[in-house]
Formats: structure tokens, sequence, C-alpha cells
């Protein structure tokens, strides 16, 4: 026994049981404190039939949560169910509701993919927030018993300028990286987006992605009585335990632990290793049930595992290894220290499981086991400390239906669009504006961000960033593989966040197609404003339906996601910023589509049409710091037809590369595409100003949907003309691949050099951060 | 031909350099870093990653595994040994390789397609490159500058023992601020090498920026097959 739990039991004498709950109901307890409504309390004490103990109510706030328990946005979550088919359901292997979503990706394969948020914690601390939200996805990953295989990062900053940005993005950047890297995974896209909205309040969300052989698929459940609940990786400590300190001080008056950070503290090389412990455990198939510790920590895998089974489950929480042998129950049941993970366990399986981990020197302890009753009942050091249907904590916390109330100020904001605003009319004033416009902070290029994360490790990564999609390879023999993207424009889904919601399904849609596979499902991270407030309750209804909507247009269900509110500097919310990641499937991954041009001679294509569509889109922003008006129109058709053409043209190899046209319009993706492998390009523009009635500055600027360039080679162009025209895909021929031209000759505009172009997008981010 | 691939807690590339090995028809054995046993390969690779989390120093952990007890003594008799990124950080902890590798000058992780020049096509590990070429590796690591004394840099440069030097482009510099732009060196016999690239990733169309990292595993397979 060491001093320090000794110490602790002396200044701890009292326990608050089940036992003194019963006899001292009016005993006055900080609901309050830890962010319970009166009704909610009162209901706890309703359906306990008694006030809770201590340690009961600090696992009901903690599961009532708005973070745990979704009450503000349950309700909205019908429509996904409203919206999905039963076709749409049949790649669906598991859905909304556990870790993470499963789809059927063929040959026996199950991929499972979901992104979360960790704002807030990221601004606070700003690497240890980042890196632990990449640490906690990947547990939600490993949960459902697949093995890791690539990690993204879609992240939005205040103003590049601003002193606080200096503080976070470096800091968050070498959060994921120094997660991620040290766990060997290949980080392979994500976003980075600067706007003033984001300035008090940083969007960290991290997307991982993981494979298994179908039936190795493990659910978080605790069945069968008298199997072995096991806790096991790192100890837990202190770190996390935010709002409970309330709770530990009114439990002991003095010797009491110091203040702790509220923000968890990550070590990757214990979830590394707790990632190939976990994998050992399923090859020997010794799990019966898992589940990760993350959000609500122990709180949250007790009453979950036990809410899922079947039967009841008791836990001796005294067993639990400590860090800080001076925690409180109360605290122990929060805490959000990291890398842990709970197992059910038959005890036939009981010695191989451990040997596994001692194998991998991770510590496991048995804490409890699954019992026949129905309760979920905890003791401390003998005495019943918690007695609940874990039902009741887990899955049903209250539900809001919170007013909604379409904000005031749209219809002022609607119609301030950008229409009176000079456009550039001369060759000299659009190439000057191209490369303002490739040196804005969203536009220009993010190596400094991308290359502190390692792309390559595992051997798989077809492409990553800043290729359209990030793709890798599954299986090692057939190259049956998968490709991600995640997008949203939190600009669009200001002016309109139902058409909003659906243009960043468009894009991520889009961009999987963009590389040639074929989109399956996607997962999404709501990040909005307060909650109490109408206008961003209706802006999150809004986009949930326009999610919805869409997902049924495209086919493509939903399989999970996280939501994240509160995110806004006093009354002031973000931009709503629903972040789509969509994931598609190629047979061959080897075969993708790269987005810059290498092949001299290749002939370049315009698909899609161009409307005059410049609201919200990044030259109002740059040349005019404008918002205002209405986004590109959405049209899902298009972009269905869109990606069945890029689909086959990969298969039938009738395009080398494919770019998408997002923000910075066809000017942006020109450039990009070729200053990717420095190979130049002659286009003209004539045709299409003429055949959609526009002049050239729209061209190249406007944000129209369903759009992307392809680089087409001679031998291949009869018969890809052929297929767009069979199939009604617009479709124009702009220019071609010159290795002779140094960088792009707009014919009858202007003509911009490969080092003009390098200057403009390579300065802006190391200007700011260094080199 | 069997190629021991060595794990320890926190490697990262181990599969990566089994599969490398893989590819030129060689047979990869894996080693377990807690057992004393080398399994009879007839070279070794260590591999990139964390090793132990690289808590402390890069490699200094690793250095003191049960694997390693016999691997120096085997490495000192001629076995040949790769070290790559964080395999080369154990090797100059275990003093089978001169120098140290300490944080990036510009003190951030750093992935890159780096170009190399390989300055001695004569180790056992690089006998398929020419002498001078130039190829492209991808480099990723957050502590791989080359440090070393000066009378150690002269000795490694006067006996030939850089095996690669990063390729720089005028007026600029290299990766991590390796001394003398050194990427890569061997000991005495040739047997040993590191280097912080990776040329595992570089074994596979459709993966990787190129397939430069095949010479190294076609290098030691003629080098088994011949000795």
């Amino acid at each position: 026994m060491s001093t320090t739990s000794q110490s602790s039991t002396t200044h701890a004498p009292h326990v608050d049981t089940v036992g003194d709950a019963g006899a001292t109901p009016e005993h006055e307890q900080p609901w309050v404190e830890l962010g319970l409504k009166e009704d909610e309390y009162q209901r706890i004490r309703d359906i306990l039939g008694r006030r809770p103990t201590s340690a009961e109510l600090a696992m009901y706030s903690v599961m009532w949560s708005e973070h745990c328990s979704y009450k503000s946005s349950k309700v909205h979550f019908k429509h996904f169910a409203d919206n999905t088919t039963d076709e749409m359901r049949e790649k669906l292997l598991v859905g909304i509701g556990e870790n993470a979503g499963v789809v059927d990706i063929g040959d026996g394969w199950a991929v499972t993919f979901k992104v979360e948020s960790h704002n807030h914690p990221s601004y606070v601390e700003p690497y240890q927030g980042a890196a632990t939200g990449v640490g906690g996805i990947v547990r939600d990953i490993m949960s459902m018993g697949a093995r890791p295989i690539a990690v993204m990062d879609p992240l939005r900053f205040g103003n590049l300028n601003h002193p606080d940005t200096q503080r976070v993005l470096p800091g968050v950047v070498a959060g994921v990286g120094g997660y991620g890297n040290c766990l060997g995974l290949p980080n392979i896209g994500g976003e980075v987006v600067f706007d003033d909205c984001y300035q008090g309040n940083p969007l960290v969300n991290a997307l991982c992605v993981g494979a298994m052989r179908r039936e190795d698929i493990h659910l978080a459940k605790a069945s069968g009585t008298g199997n072995k609940v096991i806790l096991f990786g790192a100890k837990t400590g202190g770190d996390g335990i935010g709002g409970v300190s309330v709770l530990a001080s009114e439990t002991f008056e003095e010797g009491g632990p110091a203040k702790r950070p509220a923000v968890q503290v990550g070590d990757p090389f214990a979830e590394k290793v707790l990632i190939e412990c976990c994998l050992d455990l399923y090859r020997a198939k010794v799990v019966d049930g898992i589940q990760d510790l993350g959000g609500a920590g122990l709180s949250c895998a007790t009453s979950e595992l036990a809410s899922n089974g079947d039967g009841g489950m008791q836990v001796e929480l005294d067993l639990v290894p400590l860090r800080d042998a001076s925690l409180r129950p109360e605290e122990i049941l929060m805490s959000e220290s990291q890398e842990r993970m709970m197992a059910v366990v038959e005890p036939a399986k009981l010695d191989e499981f451990m040997a596994i981990c001692r194998r991998w020197d991770v510590e496991a302890t048995v804490i409890g086991e699954v019992t026949d009753g129905e309760h979920l009942v905890i003791t401390w050091h003998g005495e019943v400390i918690v007695d609940v249907p874990p039902r009741s904590v887990a899955h049903d916390g209250p539900v809001y239906h919170r007013p909604l109330e379409r904000p005031a100020y749209l219809d002022a904001l609607q119609e301030n669009g950008t229409a009176a605003f000079a456009r550039p009319t001369t060759g000299d004033e659009l190439k000057a504006d191209l490369l303002t416009l490739l040196a804005s902070p969203n536009l220009c290029d993010k190596s400094w961000v991308t290359d502190q994360y390692d792309r390559y490790v595992l051997g798989n990564t077809a492409l990553a960033m800043p290729d359209d999609s990030g793709v890798v390879r599954v299986d090692e023999e057939t190259g049956r593989g998968v490709a991600v993207s995640t997008d949203c424009n939190g600009r669009f889904a200001k002016l309109d966040p139902y058409a909003g919601a659906q243009l960043a399904l468009a894009e991520a849609y889009r961009n999987v197609a963009t590389v040639g596979a074929t989109p399956l499902a996607i997962t999404d991270c709501l990040n909005f404003g307060s909650p109490e407030d109408p206008g961003v309750m209706w802006q999150f209804e809004q986009a949930v339906k326009g999610i919805a909507e869409g997902c049924r247009e495209l086919g493509v269900p939903v399989t999970g996601g996280n939501v994240s509110f509160y995110n806004q500097t006093g009354d002031v919310a973000i931009h709503p910023t629903p972040v789509i990641g969509v994931l598609g499937v190629m047979d061959d991954v080897a075969r993708r589509t790269p987005s810059g041009w290498k092949t001299p001679g290749q002939v370049i294509y315009l698909l899609g049409a161009t409307r005059d569509e410049l609201d919200g889109g990044e030259w109002a922003h740059v040349k005019h710091g404008h918002l205002g008006g209405r986004p590109p129109r959405v049209d899902l058709a298009g972009e269905k037809l869109l990606g069945e053409i890029l689909v086959n043209a990969s298969r039938d190899g009738l395009v080398d590369a494919a770019h998408d046209l997002s923000d910075g319009g066809l000017a942006v993706a020109l450039a990009e595409a070729t200053l990717r492998h420095g190979v130049g390009a002659r286009v003209w523009l004539e045709e299409v100003c003429e055949r959609d009635g526009i002049d050239a500055f729209t061209v190249l600027f406007s944000e129209s949907t369903a759009r992307v360039v392809v680089a087409v080679p001679r031998s291949e162009e009869v018969r890809f003309t052929d297929m767009c025209t069979a199939r009604g895909q617009v479709h124009a021929r702009i220019g071609v691949v010159d290795d002779q031209t140094d960088g792009i000759d707009v014919q009858g505009q202007f003509g911009v050099t490969l080092a003009e172009l390098g200057e403009a997008h390579t300065g802006t981010l190391p200007a700011v951060f260094g080199e | 031909m069997k190629v021991g691939v060595v794990t320890f807690p926190g490697s990262l590339d181990d599969r990566d350099a089994a599969r490398a090995v893989r590819a030129v028809g060689g047979e990869p054995v894996s080693l377990w870093h807690g057992d004393a046993d080398l399994r009879g390969v007839d070279a070794v690779i260590l591999p990139g990653g964390f090793s132990y989390g690289d808590y402390l120093r890069c490699g200094a952990i690793a250095r003191f595994a049960p694997v390693m007890d016999q691997l120096v003594p085997a490495a000192r008799g001629g076995l040949p040994v790769l070290g790559i990124c964080n395999g080369f950080q154990v090797l100059t902890e275990s003093h089978l390789l001169p120098g140290a590798l300490i944080r990036n000058d510009h003190r951030k992780f750093n992935c890159v397609d780096t170009r190399l020049r390989v300055e001695n096509a004569q180790t056992a590990w690089t006998s398929d490159f020419e002498q001078g070429q130039e190829i492209t590796v991808v480099l990723k690591n957050g502590e791989g500058g080359f440090v070393a004394d000066e009378r150690t840099l002269d000795e490694l440069e006067g006996e030939g023992r850089v095996v690669f030097r990063y390729v720089v482009p005028e007026g600029g510099r290299n990766p991590n601020g390796s001394y003398r732009d050194i990427a890569g060196i061997t000991n005495e016999r040739g047997n040993v090498v590191g280097l912080m690239p990776h040329p595992e990733h570089c074994v596979e169309t459709g993966y990787g920026p190129s397939l430069d990292g095949l010479p190294f595993f076609t290098s030691i397979l003629k080098q088994v097959v011949s000795a």
C-alpha cells in the first residue's frame, strides 16, 4: 500500500452511498453547478425513487450533457431516419448510434469512419486539445473491431493575421501531427480554412477511417451473465474532470486534490500500443463486447455497455488503477483520461486476454462482471454508490424541442449580393485577381500545415492532400480501397443553411468521384452556435434537413457523426459549419485519378455549366471582404451524373487527371492543376462564354457547382466525348496541356508564368508562421 | 533469403519494411523486441517509428531491448543491418554508427519527397545504385538533423562512409539541418547503413513518389545470395 493512498483514505472518510441517499432525501445537491436543469434533476429523482448519490449525480449530469446526450439535436435526427431508404441501407452494416458507422465495401471488407469535434479544448490548449481529438476518434474506430488506416483533419481558424491565430494554429497543427504521426496513421486530407467568425472559436474536427473483415465487426454491449468487465490501457488520472470538481469540493472539505486541467493530456505511444494490443485481442477472438473511454469516461462506458446488453453490470470502482490515488469515486467515474478501453470477456478466455495485454505491456484489470439483473451497480470498497437502470443514464436522457426561428437578418443578407461590385474586364485585371486569390489564406498552398503530417506510413496511401480526396488501399492483394473527402463552406451555410449543407455534401461527393471512387456513405460534424438561440437552432434544423434530403437524392446514407453546439463568442455564433465527410470505394486504388496534369498534348475539358454565381464566393471574400446574397444553386442530379462520368472515365482509363471546381472557381482549379507538376496549359474560354452566356470573368471566378476539369489523352478523346454526349453531360474542350507554355496562357486574355503562380501560391503561410 | 524486421513497441513502418522485402522476393521475418533471438536471419532492418514513444531521447530506450543484445554483436560481426529513420537513431544510440540525430533545425515534423545523391554505392544496401545517382525518396521526421564533431565528420568523408547526401538547390538548405547535408552513413565494413529517409515507402507503383527504394532491397538480396 503506498503512502499516498493511505493519506487519501484518511482525508476522505465519507462516501455518499445509496443507503445514505435513501436516508437523507432532503440533502442539498449541486445539480445547478453540474449543469442540470431543475426538471432534469427531478427526473433523476423520479427514475430512482430517491435522491441520487453524488456518484449517480455525476454520471447523470455528464451523460445528460449536450455533448453526450444530443438533447437539443436528437429530435432533428428523424430527418436522417425518414430519408434513409432500404436501398441506401443495403451497404450499411452498422448505422447511427454505435461508436461509428460501418459500410460494406465489397470482397468481404467492411470500413468504418467517423468525424468528431474537439473545438473547445483546442482553443484552451491547442496542442493537447487537437492531439486528444485525434486520439478519441481513433479509439472510436478501434472499438468497432477495425484497424485504423487513416486520419483527416478539417480545421478552421480565425483571421490569419490575428495574433491569437499565431497561438492557436501552430499548436493545433503540431498536436494533430504529434499524435497522429506517433500512432502511425497516415493523415490524408482535411481542410484549413480561415474566417473571422472562428477567431474565438476555432473548429478542430478529426476524422478516422478503419477497415476490417465483415465478420470482425465488434459492438459495444455487455452480454452473458458472469462475463468479466475489463478496463485496460492507461491508468485513470484527474484530467478532463472539469465540472465535477464541484462534487469533489462537496465530498471532502480538506486535503482534496489540487485543481486539475480540464483538457485531457494525450500519450500517443500508449495509444499505439493499445491499437496493436486490441488488434491481437480481436484476432484471438477473446473480446465479446468493447467500448472506448472518451467523453464521460467510465460513466459512459459502463452505462452504454450495460444499456446495450441484455443484463446488468456490477463494477468495483476501487479496483480501477489510478494515476492519482487521491481521486474520489465521482472523479474516477467522470475522468476523461485518454488511452483507455473497456472489454467484456468470457471467463474461459480471460487468461488469453490477459496474456495478450501483458505481451504489449498494457495494464488490464477485471473491475466487474455482467449480472443477470437489470441494474448497473457500482461499489466503492464494498459500499454501493451507484444503483441505476443503465438505459436511463445512457439513452433515456432529456429531449428538447428547442424553439427555432428564421433569423431576422437573413432577408437583408440575402438581398445584399455582389452584383454591384465592379468586375475586372481586361486580361491584366483578371490575372491580378487570380494571383490575389491564389495568395489568399483560404486558397493558398497549405503544405506548411500538411507537411507536418506523415501521409505515407502504412504504405497504402495512393493520394493525399492537396489532391481532391485522400485515397488508401484496404486490400493489399487486389488494391481495393477507399477515398475520403471532407468539405464545408460555412459562408454559403450562413447565407442559406439548407443549401449550404447540401453544397458541402455536393462538394465532398464530387471530390470523391473526381479521384474515381464511387461515393458510398457520409459522416458529418455539425458545428453550430448555441442551441438556446432560436436563430441557431433554425440553422441547425435547416442544415440537418438539407443533409438528409440531399443524401436521399444522392443515394448515400448517413452513418453517424457528431454535433458540436455552443461554438460562439459572447452572443456571436460562428457561421453554421456542417462539415461533411464522404467515403467512396474503388476496385483498385492504384488507378485513382490525381488532380495535376503531366502529359503534354492531353486535352482539357470543363464538365458542367457555369452560371453567374459569385455571391458568398472567394472572389467576393478576398477582393471585397463581402458576404451576402445567395449561394450557388444546388444541383444534386448534376452531381450524380458528373460522378458517374468521372467514375466510369477512371475505370476505363479515359482521363489522366481531374480536379474539382469549388472555392475560387475555374481560375484557381487551373492554377492548382498546373502547379501540381509544373506542367503548363493553353486555355480558351470563348466557347463556354458563348454557350453559357457569360463573360470571361464569370467563367474564371464563378463558383457554380457540379463542375470539374479533366485532362483526356488524345487517344481516348472520342470515347470520352461520346460518353458525355450519350449521358447528357455538359462538356466543353477548353484547353490543352502544354509543356512549352510557361504556366497558363488564357488565350485572348492573359498569360501567367509558373513562377508567378508559385510565388503567389506558396508564400502566404510561411510569411506568417516562418519557414 | 530471410530479412528480419524488428518491432519495438511504437515501431510504425515495420509492416512497410516487410512489404518492401517481399516486393523483391525476400522473406521478411518478424523479430520481437523482447526476444533475444535473431531467428537465423540473413539481414536485419530496424524500421521507422517512435520506439517506446521516443521518450527520453529517440532510440535511447530501444538500444536496451533484448533483441539488441543479439543484434549489436552480430552487426559487428558483419550481419547486414539497415536502420531507417528511428532505426538510424537506434543505430547511433547503440554506437553501431557514429554521430547523433537531433531535432530538425526548423523545429517541426517534416514530411516531404526529398532528392538524395548516392555517395557510396558499395555498401551491402546500396550496391544496386550507381555512384553519384540521384534518387527521390520519402523523408518524414521530427528529429532528423545528423550531427557529429568535426573529426568524425572528416573521418566519415575521408573513408567514403557518407552513403547519402540531400541534394540541396543553390542557395537552399537541407530539410532538417543535417551537418554537411548528410542523410545516411555506414560503418567501416559497409554492412551497417543508417539513413533518415524511407526507402520502404518507394517500392510500389501507385504508392509513394518513386520506385527508388527498390535498389536497397535488391542490393541486400544479391549480397546475401552471393555471400
